[in-house]
């Protein structure tokens, strides 16, 4: 078994469920010959026919309604919008039918579908290939919000999306889609959703993220190593729901928490977790919750976009302030 | 002559009319109409049912019985003949002004009216079906229908959908999305549009510059024609007509029916604020129920008695609905929770727990 990368992991799952569910099928705009812009679609079309991974029209909203209609019908499609900037014009299918499907019927039709999109900065894109804008999608009712930070949590989440009954926005961090590679066996083995992982065990303070960013707070873990301090980092990986008590166990041990997320602040996720956090833990905490994220600005163009990101830097001095606090 | 240009495509859009508004037919009734007067007491029958179900959802909603509520006074020939030419394996999607159709589905009327009076139960279609429910979002069920023809032709399913839409619903880029993607894969698809002049306030010429709604498809690849509406007869053969056509894999179509809403958009919308002074009473003239009992008059088919007769039976059915949907249950408070997802999730068990320490209901 070869070492895989993050994307080739997501296409490793998607052929794993091609193959063992005929109700699976994939749509989008060049998933098919081309196997996707970013290549995570590779071979798939080949594999499993045009009936099976369609390409489609050029309309986002298109993709979202019409697998809508089919995953009333007992299929499971698996949407891909090409980058999260291009996602909104599905909002309206999303919010409106496939997050209510199930309790506006009363549980007669059902929407197992899943819709997958890169997202985040950091490649040096053109303007709106770049965003973080996950915390729309938390905030819906009725929807599952699923990030994945390794190729082994990408197949074993994507895998567990495809199967669940409700509709999963899937969203993959396109910065680490080939960053590091690990062997990811291809048993068809899920990985729990609604489950935060613990990717380093810690004492002294708990560090919060998801995506990208796992990669930088895993530096700042290693640095504060060197300098004697625990850190605890979580990847907190199903951003809705979110496994509130994971978080809450890892800050009642530390007492010390910084967020890190590269979406804008203002109603961020980390909002919901500092709240969470401040609502059951308060008595456990020795300093504030403190975030670092990205502005509430507009993502900057790429020659700008590293003064928007969480950088290694910011997130160490977060956590210092924290722990001197 | 010019020889730098020619003529690349150029469309045509026929209109079909069988019965008028007189009640006269025009010419011979196609197919399966033919000297089939079982059928037209049958298209009658469910006519009546549409009109006293719709005038109890009205009173129902005046008498603080039932929220907001769009009326289909006149337009019933669409919903009722669209109905009755689907198959039973057909899956219908509708907007949210054709109850005509969900009843001959087989819908119950007491579900219709259990949806309008705020409760989801009544989108809970006890026959089992999986048409979808009334669609308030304008024109995004259209998508949903282009998915589900895509999930009957890629399971080779002899089947076919019927999407309903207003005509300011084609204003909608859902629409337009739908009947492209339809086109591109010759999907099992029927669109009726249901032009009844009027989106709210908004009349037909402020929707579109085009000479037809039927046309609307012609970018699209998609073909289509215009009916008249209000005439069940030709509601029934076309969208029939289209159907079989899908089932043997001849893709999509549009089928324009020109009605008018007689009544207002709903309850809490009065049409007299913005309906020019005779438009309402010169409509009234082509009203659908009118004509074919005129029709079924002139062929002895049938009489006051007969009428009388029907309304009281149809009446008792309504009653009975309505009896049914006022002596529902109230739903556990619970029920909010407990079909947003397949599980409610652990991390939102407090919330739950909190509306039955508020509600009651089970942990």
């Amino acid at each position: 078994m070869s070492a895989i990368t993050l994307v080739e992991a997501v296409t490793q799952a998607l052929a794993y469920e091609l193959k063992h569910d005929k109700n699976v099928v994939l749509m989008g705009e060049d998933v098919g010959v081309n196997g996707g812009v970013f290549r995570a679609t590779a071979g798939l079309q080949e594999k499993f026919g045009s009936d099976r991974v369609m390409d489609t029209p050029l309309a986002e909203s298109m993709i979202a309604g019409v697998g809508i209609g089919m995953a009333t019908q007992g299929m499971r499609p698996v949407c891909e919008i090409q980058f999260m900037g291009f996602i909104y014009p599905c909002v309206d299918q999303i919010i409106n039918h496939a997050a209510r499907l199930r309790n506006r019927t009363r549980g007669r039709l059902t929407c197992p579908m899943v819709i997958r999109a890169p997202f985040g900065g950091g490649i040096h894109a053109p303007e709106h290939h770049s965003e973080s804008t996950e915390a729309i999608f938390a905030h819906m009712p009725g929807v599952r919000v699923v990030i994945p930070s390794s190729p082994a949590r990408a197949y074993g989440l994507l895998l567990a999306a495809i199967r669940d009954p409700d509709p999963v926005i899937f969203l993959e961090p396109k910065r680490i889609y080939r960053l590091v590679k690990q062997e990811v066996p291809d048993d068809g083995k899920a990985l729990p959703l609604d489950t935060c992982f613990v990717l380093r065990e810690g004492t002294d303070i708990t560090l919060i993220t998801w995506g990208a960013m796992t990669h930088e707070t895993m530096q700042v873990a290693e640095q504060l190593a060197h300098d004697g301090i625990s850190a605890e980092v979580i990847d907190v990986a199903t951003i809705k729901p979110l496994d509130t008590d994971s978080i809450l166990q890892s800050v009642a041990k530390t007492g010390r928490c910084v967020i890190i997320h590269e979406a804008a602040r203002t109603c961020g996720v980390g909002a919901e977790i500092a709240a969470q956090i401040s609502e059951k833990a308060l008595d456990r905490l020795h300093a504030p919750v403190l975030r670092v994220t990205g502005y509430d600005t507009v993502m900057p163009y790429y020659k700008q976009e590293d003064i928007f990101m969480p950088s290694v830097q910011r997130i160490r001095d977060s956590v210092d302030v924290a722990l001197a606090y | 002559m010019n020889n730098n240009k020619k003529s690349v495509a150029s469309f045509e859009i026929f209109y079909y009319e069988y019965l008028n508004e007189k009640g006269e037919l025009i010419g011979e009734l196609p197919g399966a109409l033919q000297n089939n007067p079982e059928l037209w007491q049958k298209f009658y029958r469910y006519l009546v049912l549409n009109r006293i179900y719709d005038e109890t959802a009205i009173k129902l909603q005046r008498t603080g019985q039932l929220g907001t509520y769009p009326p289909t006074q006149g337009q019933e020939a669409i919903g009722v003949g669209m109905g009755m030419a689907m198959h039973e394996d057909d899956i219908f999607v509708p907007y949210y002004r054709e109850p005509g159709t969900h009843l001959t589905r087989g819908v119950k009327m007491e579900e219709l009216y259990t949806f309008w009076g705020g409760d989801e139960r009544g989108n809970n279609f006890t026959k089992g079906t999986r048409d979808l429910p009334d669609c308030i979002p304008i024109g995004t069920q259209s998508l949903h229908g282009a998915g589900i023809a895509m999930a009957m032709k890629l399971r080779k399913e002899k089947r076919a959908v019927v999407v309903s839409i207003g005509d300011g619903g084609t204003s909608q880029g859902n629409f337009y999305e739908a009947i492209n993607f339809a086109g591109v894969h010759q999907l099992p698809l029927i669109f009726v549009i249901n032009n009844n002049h009027w989106a709210i306030s908004v009349p037909t010429e402020l929707q579109t510059h085009a000479q037809t709604f039927a046309q609307k498809g012609i970018a699209a690849g998609v073909p289509g024609e215009q009916i008249d509406g209000n005439d069940i007869f030709a509601v029934y053969h076309h969208v029939r007509q289209a159907i079989d056509a899908a089932h043997q894999g001849k893709g999509p179509y549009i089928i324009e029916a020109i009605t008018y809403r007689m009544g207002d958009h709903t309850t809490a919308d009065d049409a007299s604020r913005y309906r020019p002074g005779n438009e309402l009473d010169e409509n009234k003239d082509k009203d659908p129920i009118k004509r074919l009992r005129t029709f079924m008059a002139a062929q002895n088919l049938w009489n006051e008695a007969k009428e009388k007769a029907l309304y009281a039976e149809v009446k008792a059915e309504v009653d009975a609905a309505v009896q049914k949907y006022l002596s529902n249950t109230a739903a556990p408070a619970t029920d909010i929770f407990d079909y947003m997802y397949d599980t409610w999730p652990e991390s939102y068990h407090e919330q739950r727990d909190e509306v039955i320490a508020y509600h009651g209901g089970e942990a």
